[in-house]
């Protein structure tokens, strides 16, 4: 049993949790600036008539979500030295974060801007709008009323995610709860804080997506 | 030196395709269980006590707001403090299962609720058991809406049991990271890693892609 937990320790190990804790929260934010990047990158790509840049897009975006994140980090962690950059961990891990959930972003765009009735597409062609004026005054300010609940939910995906940078040593809560465990050999004080950790963080962007959808009128969009 | 490499590569195949085994059985008995676990929390999600209802939910919260990866340290490092010694194997198939459960439970629950109540209660004036009303009546309306996500949610099953090599089972990550140490060109060792999971996986993805627009198409038709 856990007779011996020990809470002064947790209390003693707290600035190494803090530290931890802000390292993801900032980790996570970067990536996600990045992975938006792509996402936007990759469904411009993709909403192309040509093959051209449709078929490498659709190629990347299927060949990150048929693969485990973890192998793609390992991919870019011992990868990328054999192309001549070395890179520290922690660069390395935005970089795989980015690359990964821009997929991901690159389809919740993509549902987004397909998920504008046909009829508003034609009523701006026949109001003469040019397709620069059409994207940007009719398809995407309601496309990005529709993307800001799962574009939340991508990014509660994303802070979990992070925890994997851990197994290539980024110094992140992960990390911070696997030294506690093996400097003292306190698991359960080690790993239950930053599950806490990871919960307040959780419910922090749930909470966020619940606003997000009750100001933008998500939930009453339908009807 | 290339050849060298090759070479090395290709005298680890065996190695390689115990890992990829490895990655199949641990999924699939995830999966299977997971499965037949998340139908039950599903329902009894959906079955009318609210106290079962809030417990449930409040579960799968736990568990959706975790990573997988600290998941997986608990039971593998906590469980043996209350006397249960836990092999990797074992410790993947709990945490996987467990995972999967409580997001099929959401799935689930979701089809279930999306079934009109007039079906419900016409099943109720037919006379039909709780147990008929289920399995006759709300379940194969609600499969509509739970096959699609489901298959999407047995990829990701897939995927994550990457994480359990974390702790050291030999999966077809955890082989790729040996193979690494031995032959380094993290290029192609981890290139031929990711066609692996492809392989698996990429099936999977169309199926669910195939469900979502035959599902809806039959999901139109019911509504016109």
């Amino acid at each position: 049993m856990l007779e011996n937990f020990s809470f002064r320790t947790i209390v003693e190990y707290l600035p190494l949790f803090g530290q931890g804790l802000v390292t993801t929260v900032w980790l996570s934010a970067i990536s996600f600036v990045g992975a938006l990047l792509v996402g936007i990158a990759l469904c411009a790509m993709n909403l192309q008539r040509g093959w051209l840049f449709r078929a490498p897009a659709k190629a990347y975006i299927d060949a990150v979500r048929a693969t485990p994140l973890l192998a793609q980090l390992y991919f870019l962690y011992f990868g990328l030295p054999r192309l001549g950059f070395v890179l520290p961990e922690l660069v390395v891990g935005i970089l795989a974060l980015s690359l990964n959930s821009g997929a991901y972003i690159a389809e919740i765009i993509r549902a987004g801007i397909l998920s504008i009735p046909r009829g508003q597409v034609e009523a701006s062609v026949a109001s003469g709008m040019t397709y620069t004026q059409r994207m940007r005054l009719v398809v995407l300010p309601q496309a990005f009323k529709v993307t800001i609940p799962p574009l939340l939910g991508q990014a509660i995906v994303l802070v979990k995610d992070s925890a994997l940078l851990s197994l290539i040593s980024v110094a992140e809560l992960t990390r911070a709860g696997q030294l506690l465990a093996s400097d003292r050999f306190m698991p359960a004080e080690g790993f239950l804080t930053i599950a806490a950790f990871y919960l307040l963080l959780y419910y922090g962007l749930k909470a966020l997506a619940g606003l997000s959808g009750r100001w933008l009128g998500t939930a009453g969009a339908r009807t | 030196m290339m050849w060298q490499q090759f070479v090395s590569l290709a005298g680890s195949y065996p190695l390689a395709l115990r890992g990829l085994g490895m990655t199949v059985v641990l999924s699939l008995i995830s999966l299977v269980l997971g499965t037949l676990l998340g139908f039950g929390l599903g329902i009894l999600r959906t079955g009318g006590s609210r106290l079962l209802s809030s417990v449930i939910g409040a579960w799968v919260d736990l568990i959706r707001g975790t990573p997988f990866l600290v998941q997986i340290f608990l039971i593998f490092f906590i469980l043996p403090e209350f006397g249960i010694e836990l092999d990797a194997f074992t410790a993947g198939v709990i945490a996987l299962t467990n995972l999967a459960a409580c997001f099929i439970c959401e799935i689930v629950a979701a089809g279930i609720r999306s079934v009109p109540s007039g079906q419900v209660e016409a099943a109720l004036a037919s006379g039909l058991s709780r147990w008929q009303r289920m399995r006759q009546v709300v379940l194969p309306q609600a499969m509509r809406i739970v096959l699609p996500p489901l298959v999407g949610q047995y990829v990701l099953l897939i995927k994550d049991s990457s994480v359990v090599s974390a702790i050291g089972l030999t999966d077809l990550t955890r082989v790729g990271w040996l193979v690494v140490q031995r032959v380094p060109n993290g290029l192609l060792v981890f290139f031929l890693v990711g066609v692996g999971y492809f392989i698996v996986c990429y099936p999977l993805i169309m199926l669910a892609r195939r469900l979502e627009r035959r599902m809806g198409a039959a999901h139109g038709e019911v509504q016109l």
